[in-house]
């Protein structure tokens, strides 16, 4: 549903991406590992419509993409929850939720929506009307994924949902992405260093290198290739 | 006792003129964190549209409360029109390149409606006959009688009624919210499915119209305005907003009603010359003991 092809993205003369090619199917859970300074964050961005790819392709249900506004793309059914969160502090919880039902024809179906997030994730709605800013970093992680999901999307893509959350979160975290994609039949699309965690998840996944995807499999195949084992997972989850 | 109430009810109407225009300035400031110093202009585009609509309905003999609901809406519209076509041209074109360039191209712009209004309406000052007279007394039986107007009622009321709905607007409506979270962050809001160039839009267009406002209720005070109103009162209101907080909407109308009140009290009791330092000098002191303002919001929470 979503086919990226030979993308280059630039921030200014420094090259980001260098030709990425890339399917994420419907239905799927396709993980990209790599990192830091990959280019992970920027594909996700370049597909958002946040940074503009220079060459090559991005198609989502046989329309091409790259070169329309983010909102728009959002309104398409692509929505992406970025790295670092980026809730907003000073706007309540419910405020939060309210602004992501804003490309779901302007929050007509938004009770009953607002009521699955909470299903979902129970302790936002402890905190509905706490300011953003004063929650937890797994609560706001939560909240930005909640936010996300208010939207309806089709794809949902995750930039480092573990980043500075506690491993008891993380596990809950990783469990939540599992149920959206099997119960709420939302496509994911997910970037982690969390390497293990984000292979044993994912159906497919792939490798990016210098803004260059050098390996891509199932999951269990990337989770047993030496190379990747040598670079992301024996103790390198961090590198 | 009575000269200072006199003074209070004076101050406090001209204090709602600056809290109207300062609004403009501290959403402007709060969604881009660019000073818009065309905005003074604005207001005096405002004005001169309420004025010229003045006279025109006072030609067709309408009943007053009609006159001024139709000027009302019509220097609203015409202003805000202004305003949207100012961010459009002068702004977003530069929007992503360095800090200053909004800036000086809001200086220019400036200019640009300036010798606009000066060439098409003439550099003379514009006077127009009194449309609302007459007004209550109070105190009558002491030497000095304290009058409210009905203009003054006029002014304070419609200050009161437009920034309540301007309140719900901003904290009660998706508008609201999402020019809240464009103030915030405007590249995650464009995550959400929201089109954040429309947001901005709409600041603008809120911005000029509240600022048309307070232009019409200028010529009704004063009887007389001329191109060149906007840059003192675009920078006294501006001094609203930097004391009332720059970016916060209470502080902005809490910015004006006090600069109104200095305003007029340091007329009254030191000196009427030097009547537009007094605001500036108070500035200066307030920004020495409270750097954000009076309800400024420290940028801790910068995520
Ligand atoms: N705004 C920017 N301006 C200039 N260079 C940038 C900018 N953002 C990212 N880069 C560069 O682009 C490259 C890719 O960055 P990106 O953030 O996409 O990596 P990443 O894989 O997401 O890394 P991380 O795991 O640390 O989040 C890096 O070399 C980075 O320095
Ligand atoms: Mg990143």
């Amino acid at each position: 549903m979503l086919k990226i092809s030979n993308v280059e993205t630039f921030y200014g003369k420094i090259q980001a991406l260098r030709g990425v090619d890339l399917d994420v199917n419907d239905g799927e859970i396709v993980s990209l590992i790599g990192s830091n300074g990959a280019g992970k964050s920027t594909l996700l961005m370049t597909i958002s419509g946040v940074n503009k790819a220079k060459r090559g392709n991005i198609v989502f249900n046989g329309e091409n993409i790259e070169n329309k506004q983010p909102h728009k793309i959002v309104d398409m059914g692509i929505c992406q929850v970025p790295e670092g969160r980026r809730i907003f502090s000073r706007l309540t919880v419910e405020e939060n939720l309210r602004l992501g039902a804003h490309a779901n024809e302007k929050g007509k179906y938004f009770e009953n929506d607002i009521k699955e997030v909470y299903d979902l994730f129970p302790v936002l709605s402890d905190r509905k009307t706490q300011r953003g800013g004063t929650l937890s970093g797994g609560e706001q992680q939560m909240l930005a994924i909640g936010r996300a999901l208010m939207s309806k999307p089709k794809v949902l893509l995750l930039d480092e949902p573990s980043l500075g959350i506690a491993p008891k979160l993380v596990n809950q975290i990783f469990v939540s992405i599992k149920n959206i994609n099997k119960e709420k039949n939302v496509t994911i699309f997910l970037v982690e260093q969390n390497a293990k965690k984000a292979l044993e998840l994912a159906d497919r996944a792939y490798v990016l290198v210098n803004g260059k995807v050098t390996i891509k499999g199932s999951g269990q195949e990337l989770l047993k290739n030496k190379d990747i084992q040598a670079a992301y997972l024996e103790g390198g989850a961090k590198n | 006792m009575e000269y200072f109430i006199q003074q209070l009810v004076n101050g406090i109407t001209l204090g709602s003129i600056y809290g109207l225009i300062a609004i403009g300035y501290t959403m402007v400031y709060g969604i881009i964190g660019m000073i818009n110093f065309a905005h003074g202009d604005i207001f005096m585009i405002g004005a001169f549209v309420a004025l010229i609509s003045f006279i025109i309905f006072g030609l067709t003999g309408v009943a007053l409360p009609i006159i001024l609901l139709l000027v009302l809406l019509i220097a609203m519209l015409f202003t805000a029109c202004y305003g949207w076509t100012v961010e459009k041209l002068a702004y977003k074109p530069l929007r992503g390149s360095f800090r200053l360039a909004p800036l000086i191209s809001a200086l220019g712009m400036s200019i640009v409606l300036q010798n606009y209004v000066q060439v098409a309406q003439g550099a003379r000052v514009k006077p127009m006959q009194p449309l609302i007279s007459g007004g209550l007394e109070f105190f009558n039986n002491s030497d000095f009688i304290v009058t409210v107007s009905y203009l003054q009622i006029f002014i304070v009321i419609l200050t009161i009624i437009l920034m309540g709905i301007f309140t719900y607007l901003i904290t009660k409506t998706d508008l609201g919210r999402a020019q809240r979270a464009c103030e915030q962050d405007r590249t995650m809001t464009a995550l959400l499915g929201i089109n954040v160039d429309r947001t901005i839009s709409i600041t603008f267009i809120i911005g000029s119209s509240l600022a048309s406002v307070a232009g019409m209720m200028f010529v009704l005070y004063y009887g007389v305005i001329d191109f060149y109103i906007g840059f003192l009162a675009g920078i006294k209101a501006f001094t609203a907003a930097v004391l009332g907080g720059i970016g916060s909407l209470p502080g902005a109308m809490l910015g004006g009603l006090l600069i109104g009140l200095i305003e007029t009290f340091w007329a009254g009791y030191v000196s009427l010359e030097y009547k537009d330092v007094a605001a500036f000098s108070v500035l200066i002191v307030v920004l020495i003991f409270f750097p954000t303002g009076f309800l400024g919001k420290p940028d801790i929470e910068k995520v």
